[in-house]
């Protein structure tokens, strides 16, 4: 039975969520699609919090190896993908600059 | 010790707005830099709260973890060079695959209900594909890898064998009859390796030059299995799943687009094996015909016009500094510079307007491919700097298989002159006939080095 609700309720979060992503996307300039690609992928970095609880929750050695690498793995996805978005993003950042102007 | 747990939800809840706000903010230019910085603060608290779940053991492990991993992506991100950056995404996305598969793995070993075990088989499915897939891009792309694709016959048939038997022992996984005497263990071994098998033969074919879309693809795949882990592990965390469908959602869409920049169908990229076959029957006519530096500079000097069309070369050399220079020179001797920009120029959507930014070259001097097309018949020279597939005029020939690509028309122009290194073929291993026409001129060198060049026999005039 709570499975049923539950099953639903995700049915209704999963649509709001992947409408969301679609407009948030849906006008963005090509310029900014790499970083954009990036910034993604940075966010399902979340991954990290599913890694820590499954390895939280883990009894059996087997478990524990198998979540202890997910915990890695998803710790790389976060700094990697934050670390690449900022270094892409920072070329927009023009106050450093002096940028040419168009006379 | 105080329970906190019931903290978890409305930090979590908080991190989804930042993390939606951020991505909204990183799809406008001016905002784009402070979009990551929000995400990344939610992501934080996100983890730092999830130390409260209830029940939790294994502390040390998961810290030891935690700077294991987050060193190796900090470390590694922040030496490798700007133009490795489209590998780097793919590496790190596929780590976030390997994790989610690892989640599903975890919760098959555990107990679970028919639908939270077969969304994890889904997200364990897609997760492992998406890690395999962007580990071989990643190789690909770093050249530690053939970038051609890689055909054998049959290849469709034995990759749906091999996903067709990834999906039969994921039933298996649920399943378990008991007429099969094989432990969660080595049916979870079995089902691990055919979807990491079917995502290695899936990339195989995939030739360098499409894998932008393929790495947006797997992105997408991650957010998906991330979402679908989010719902499987017990108690369901919410955080996964939201974050997860948005990025499944737009890195979807994400990928479309690419795709329709390059003017290429997803079955296409996939299916296509592009760049495995040549063109036959055709000959070039012509030879290619060489330049020297000086001869360019005074071309440039008395060019009312000048449009540069810039490339991956330009990356690889780093000569977006020089280009500045140069673009600088031409200003003052008031000559009018523009530079065209191929949405796929290099390995990435925008990879040269990044570049350009960098250099500290202002907006309002880059236009797209549509703006910039009707203005090369007026153009007096245009300087090709390391591009090659994104200015072949193949791509106008039916037959070609670069047809209907939509490129940069450089041929219109009265000049045409070509940095390249060598005479070698480009990404899509496809040879460029624009280098054997007659308004064509070849300048060989690293473009760093020819640019560079170029500025001092500019400046001497």
């Amino acid at each position: 039975m709570t499975d049923v609700i539950t099953l639903w309720t995700a049915v209704y979060i999963a649509m709001l969520a992947a409408f969301t992503g679609y407009v948030v996307i849906s006008r963005v300039p090509v310029i900014l699609h790499t970083p954009l690609m990036s910034g993604s992928n940075f966010i399902h970095g979340i991954v990290l919090v599913g890694a820590m609880v499954a390895l939280g929750l883990a009894t059996t050695p087997l478990e524990q190896i198998i979540g202890f690498i997910a915990v890695i793995l998803g710790a790389a996805n976060v700094t990697g993908g934050y670390v690449v978005t900022e270094r892409i993003l920072q070329m927009f950042d023009r106050s450093g600059k002096k940028p040419g102007k168009r006379s | 010790m105080i329970d906190l747990s019931w903290a978890i939800d409305p930090v979590y809840i908080a991190t989804i707005f930042f993390f939606i706000i951020g991505l909204q903010r990183m799809s406008h230019p001016l905002t784009a830099r402070s979009g990551i910085v929000w995400a990344g603060a939610a992501m934080f608290i996100a983890t730092l709260v999830t130390f409260l779940t209830p029940n939790l053991t294994n502390f040390s492990l998961m810290a030891i973890g935690i700077v294991i991993g987050g060193g190796f992506g900090y470390i590694v991100a922040k030496r490798v060079a700007m133009t490795d950056m489209p590998q780097m995404i793919a590496l790190f996305n596929g780590m976030g695959g390997g994790a989610a598969a690892g989640i599903s793995a975890v919760v098959l070993l555990g107990t679970t209900s028919a639908i939270t075990g077969s969304l994890a088989v889904v997200g364990g499915l897609i997760g492992a594909v998406s890690f395999s897939g962007s580990i071989i891009a990643f190789l690909k792309l770093q050249g530690w890898m053939r970038p051609r694709p890689i055909t054998f016959p049959g290849q469709q048939v034995v990759n749906m064998a091999v996903l067709a038997l990834a999906i039969v022992s994921g039933v298996l996984v649920i399943w378990q009859p008991s007429w099969i005497p094989l432990t969660i263990a080595m049916y979870l071994l079995l089902f691990f390796v055919l979807s990491l098998g079917y995502g290695f033969l899936m990339t195989l074919p995939i030739g360098g030059a499409d894998m932008p879309v393929v790495i947006s693809m797997y992105n997408a795949f991650t957010g998906l299995a991330v979402a679908l882990d989010g719902f499987s592990i017990a108690p369901p965390n919410y955080a996964m799943v939201v974050a997860g469908i948005i990025v499944g959602a737009a890195g979807s869409l994400l990928t479309l687009q690419m795709a329709r920049a390059m003017n290429r169908s997803i079955s296409n990229v996939f299916f296509g094996a592009f760049g495995a076959t040549e063109e036959k029957g055709m000959q070039i006519q012509g030879s290619m015909k060489s330049i020297e530096v000086d001869d360019v500079a005074v071309m440039l000097a008395y060019a009312n016009k000048v449009i540069i069309a810039p490339g991956y070369g330009m990356a690889v050399a780093q000569a977006q500094q020089k280009v500045k220079e140069l673009t600088d020179l031409l200003d003052s001797k008031s000559v009018q510079v523009k530079f065209a920009i191929h949405p796929v120029a290099g390995r990435m959507p925008g990879h040269m307007n990044v570049l350009l930014a960098e250099a500290g070259v202002a907006y309002d001097y880059l236009f797209d491919r549509d703006e910039v097309n009707p203005e090369f018949p007026s153009t007096d020279v245009v300087l090709v700097i390391g591009a090659n597939d994104v200015v072949n005029p193949a791509a106008h020939r039916q037959g070609s298989p670069l047809f209907g690509m939509p490129i940069l028309d450089v041929e219109h122009a009265k000049n045409v002159i070509v940095l390249k290194r060598g005479q070698g073929k480009g990404f899509a291993g496809i040879e460029n006939d624009l280098f054997y026409r007659d308004n064509t001129r070849m300048l060989y060198g690293d473009a760093q080095e020819t640019v560079g060049k170029l500025v001092l026999a500019l400046k001497k005039l």
